[in-house]
């Protein structure tokens, strides 16, 4: 359990100990990894084989004679193509709506005095408290009613504001120095401009754990579609994995390849933005 | 107004000084006060509009719907009942059942998942060459959706093609149908699918104890058993904490997992809260009934959250 | 026996070298100072005695054994850290105690050595207070406690002082010294600043670079710096030092550089030219320059700055060079822009191979 130690130290044991440790962590870290990413391994190799191959006993954990065709399966007969194009816009949609709504809500309560402030405030905060869950019945007769069933507005316009974005900006916009607000009044800058010109610029990496965040919850979204679209047009892609498995019931392997399709972008915002995902989902947990 | 004036603002005692006579008392600066109160509730309406007619809204109506049965044919009204429809759901054995699954389906994920997390970012919390590649396997699931997780594991579990039946886990009736290993089966997939976010939690909790702690626990004679129930998890606590709550919330918001592994199955075993209210809203077009669900489920979640702050939180140490 | 011996001791980071072949011993209740600049490996030699880090090459001996294999709980150490590292979740009583939990030490006993630490550092009535209830002075305490409860054969202090405002750092220097004294134990003390080390070291060692620039008591180390970095580190103001080359000037030995010229002692001179060092460095310390009618150099004084009980002249040489010169105010305050003469004590002057930097002693 030596874990917690943030340097390798091995005072107190001979140069073949030591060794002898360090060939043990990492064995067991590596272990841990193989059983970690196995899922995930065995979905890549799934893909690219027969189904037959799949279903063979002992099973194959590496692909010899790869078949890259599932994935073009999966792209065109399982619509998957669809699928991505659709939640890639919902996505957009929901992401940009949420940053741009929570920059303006938290503008007002860091830098503006105005009536009713602090009730309004929490009035915010209420919004945490109710989940998701407890809203669909209403808000699917609602969509419903304004003929957005199947459409893009009714997948993304109940998710356009988020308290959780406003009161993780409001903190941002608290640290921009006091000195630069009234610099910035003595340049005659308004609000507008000093709102676009100095506390979004100082607020970038909050806008970017933001974002990120919104990101991986309107991909990931499954109840809320699930509910507001029938038609393929519309589906986003979790709900196309649903239909997708139950389409090629006789070919796992275009499944799994639909599995790839759908994992891959939040891979790549993974690789990519490894640093404002981590500050996007650990931002909760400093309220404290 | 004399020139004097302590409470005046500069601007102001100045015109009155030029102009040399009393003025009508009028706040300073109103016109760009007003302007500014006007600014701030244009920059709140965006917001509010959509949580009052998404959030706000339906959450309310949910109360009021549990006064009314919905009709078994559409087109006829609904019928006023009181609390009649209150009373039976919440007294009905499905519901009751529903909740336990629940509360069993979080036992079985929010332990586990934390131990998990934590044994990984402690393990990870190392400076050994090439220990980036271990941190970014293991918080690798956080690129996975429920949906994509459900699916892998939906076909690990099959009985024909699936690798957990070739490994000898083979139950009759098959896993995902079998009444005693479905809701563990699913609660397996979870743990799964949040394992990423709940290492990159406990890491960026662990990173946040300085090293010099550590050290002098280390030169206080602290060995590493020690050091680890008595420094690592007391400073950790707020995290641990945090990952608990959320983990609460989580349970109680189960869906997708359900809806594509077991639709609430075997035997209405695995039949969540949150899958409950789907089915009721979906299969029986019962608005009322599942208004009431709705309602409970907030209920519960909320309670749950506060006796956890009340009893919990009182041991988390939040390094003031 | 707190006697503790670094032979050839190196620390690398991957390629980084941050203690460079160190040897030093530090006798038995001896307060021994490691000074330099950030950066210089003090701290590194510190954990590498702390046993924090392992020694690259070399061997670390505590009392009489050979610690390089001793987990640093079993070296008879304690430390103080820069940010106190007390743990916040732990009362001040809990803090101190620690070391003795973790030893297995009797209760009763435990009770005793706590009161006993807490007397002597006056933390009676904060025992049960947490750590961020207490202000910067009396955590730094609670750290000194912590380290003494223990009564170990050596302590280690990395910068102690450095998070305390001016005023508490005066006054717990005094105190730390008063501690040393009390307790009879080594210390070897981490810091980059030279009035600490000058005011607290029996000896100083001073680093750059993780390379060992000279050890000695403060007073040699000043009076007597063996190379241009300490003399240069160590003064405040710092040593001013001209660079130039030995000329005869009217059967005089100087070194003359371009704001001027400075004439040196025969013994200086001779040993200079022995050196066969081509060009020099000679240094003067602010208060070994005085106005004289006759003095070799040509300075117009620029800025008076007046400290109080003395004053600080900034003068510029005819090339421009700044001089610093250090004067009691119990004389009349010169007018900036004043043309002076100044006169370097020649008994005072320093002088270094420009090459090497190393000091040249008169034979």
């Amino acid at each position: 359990m030596a874990a917690e130690l943030p340097r390798p130290s091995s005072a107190g044991r001979t140069r073949a100990r030591h060794l002898t440790g360090l060939a043990a962590r990492y064995l067991l870290l590596t272990v841990l990894a193989i059983i970690v990413i196995f899922p995930l391994y065995i979905t890549i190799v799934n893909s690219l084989l027969t189904p037959g191959q799949i279903a063979a006993r002992p099973p194959k954990f590496f692909p010899l004679h790869p078949q890259w065709d599932t994935y073009s399966r999966a792209w065109d007969v399982g619509h998957m193509s669809r699928y991505l194009v659709n939640s890639a816009i919902v996505t957009a949609f929901i992401t940009v709506g949420q940053v741009v709504t929570a920059t303006l809500a938290a503008y007002a309560f860091a830098f503006l005095e105005f009536p009713f402030k602090r009730t309004l405030f929490v009035v915010f905060l209420a919004t945490l408290m109710v989940p998701f869950e407890v809203t669909i019945i209403t808000n699917l007769t609602t969509v419903t009613s304004l003929g957005w069933y199947d459409s893009y507005q009714g997948l993304a316009v109940p998710f356009l504001a988020t308290g959780f974005g406003a009161f993780l900006l409001r903190q941002a916009f608290l640290q921009v120095p006091r000195d630069l607000q009234d610099a910035a009044e003595l340049d005659g800058y308004g609000h507008w401009r000093f709102m676009l010109r100095v506390a979004v610029p100082l607020a970038r990496p909050a806008m970017a754990a933001l974002s990120v965040f919104a990101f991986l919850g309107a991909w990931n979204q499954y109840l809320w579609p699930l509910l507001v679209t029938k038609d393929d047009r519309y589906r986003t892609v979790q709900i196309g994995l649903k239909q997708l498995r139950a389409t090629s019931i006789d070919q796992v392997n275009v499944t799994f390849a639909g599995v790839m399709i759908a994992a891959l972008p939040l891979v790549i915002l993974l690789l990519f933005f490894q640093k404002q995902l981590v500050r996007g989902l650990t931002a909760g947990a400093v309220k404290g | 107004m004399s020139t004097i004036d302590g409470g005046a603002t500069l601007g102001e005692t100045r015109s009155s000084a030029v102009v040399g006579v009393e003025e009508p008392k009028r706040p300073p600066r109103s016109r760009r006060r007003m302007r500014e109160i006007g600014l701030a509730y244009l920059l709140l309406l965006p917001s509010l509009v959509i949580f009052g007619v998404f959030i706000f809204y339906p959450f309310l109506r949910n109360f009021y719907l549990g006064f009314y049965r919905t009709p078994p044919f559409p087109g006829l009204p609904m019928r006023y009942v009181g609390f009649d429809q209150y009373r039976d759901v919440l007294t009905s054995t499905d519901f009751l059942d529903s909740v336990k699954t629940t509360v069993l389906f979080m036992i079985m994920t929010v332990p586990a998942g934390i131990a998990l997390g934590l044994g990984l970012a402690v393990l990870a919390h190392q400076r050994l060459k090439g220990i980036g590649v271990y941190r970014t396997i293991f918080s690798s699931t956080v690129a996975t959706s429920v949906a994509v997780a459900s699916v892998i594991f939906g076909t690990l579990f099959n009985p024909v093609v699936g690798l957990l039946p070739w490994l000898g886990v083979n139950p009759r009736p098959p896993i995902l149908d079998n009444p005693q290993w479905a809701l563990p089966a699913v609660a397996l997939v979870t743990i799964w699918q949040t394992l990423g976010l709940t290492f990159i939690l406990m890491s960026s909790g662990l990173q946040a104890i300085p090293d010099e702690i550590h050290e002098a626990a280390r030169v206080d004679g602290a060995g590493a058993g020690t050091r680890f129930w008595k420094i690592t998890i007391p400073l950790l606590s707020p995290t641990i904490f945090f990952a608990v709550v959320i983990g609460g919330i989580f349970a109680f918001q189960t869906f997708g997992q359900i809806d594509l592994l077991t639709q609430g199955g075997p035997l209405k075993k695995t039949n969540v809260l949150t899958y409950f209210v789907y089915r009721t809203l979906r299969t029986e077009n019962n608005d009322g009934k599942a208004a009431v669900l709705a309602v409970a489920l907030f209920t519960i979640t909320m309670t749950l959250t506060l006796v956890q702050m009340r009893f919990l939180e009182r041991r988390v140490h939040y390094g003031r | 026996m707190g006697r503790v011996v670094l032979d050839h001791v190196t620390k690398k980071f991957d390629e980084v070298v941050a203690v460079d072949d160190l040897s030093l011993e530090i006798e038995d209740r001896e307060f021994l100072v490691l000074l330099g600049p950030s950066g210089c490996g003090k701290s590194t030699a510190l954990r590498v005695i702390a046993g924090l880090e392992d020694p690259t090459s070399g061997t670390v001996t505590i009392g009489d054994r050979v610690v390089n294999d001793v987990e640093p709980k079993d070296r008879d150490i304690a430390m103080v850290f820069q940010s106190y590292a007390l743990y916040p979740h732990m009362s001040v009583r809990k803090n101190i105690e620690f070391p003795l939990r973790t030893r297995h030490v009797e209760p009763a006993d435990r009770q005793i050595a706590v009161n006993e630490a807490a007397v002597a550092l006056g933390l009676v009535g904060l025992l049960n207070r947490k750590p961020a209830q207490l202000s910067g002075g009396q955590r730094q305490r609670v750290a000194l406690a912590r380290a003494i409860v223990r009564r170990p054969a050596v302590f280690l202090m990395d910068e102690p002082l450095s998070n305390l405002d001016a005023q508490l750092r005066i006054q717990t220097r005094a105190e730390l010294i008063e501690l040393q004294r009390n307790l009879q134990t080594t210390v070897v003390y981490v810091t980059h600043d030279q009035v600490e080390a000058m005011t607290m070291g029996h000896r100083i060692a001073i680093m750059n670079d993780g390379v060992l620039q000279q050890v000695g008591p403060p007073q040699s180390v000043y009076e007597r710096p063996a190379n241009l970095f300490v003399a240069r580190f160590i003064g405040n103001p710092p040593m001013n030092t001209m660079e130039g080359r030995v000329v005869d000037r009217e059967g005089v030995r100087a070194v003359e550089f371009e704001g001027g010229c400075l004439p040196l002692d025969p013994a200086h001179a001779a040993a200079a030219e022995a050196s066969g060092a081509k060009s020099l460095v000679v240094g003067v310390r602010p208060e070994h320059l005085a106005f004289s009618d006759d003095g070799a150099l040509h300075a117009v004084i620029t800025v008076v700055e007046s400290l109080g009980h003395e004053r600080h002249l900034i003068c510029r040489l005819t090339d421009g060079q700044m001089i610093i010169v250090r004067q009691g105010s119990d004389v009349p305050r010169p007018a900036e822009g004043t043309a002076v003469r100044l006169a370097a004590d020649p008994m005072h002057l320093h002088v270094f191979d420009a090459v090497t930097e190393r000091r040249i002693d008169p034979r």
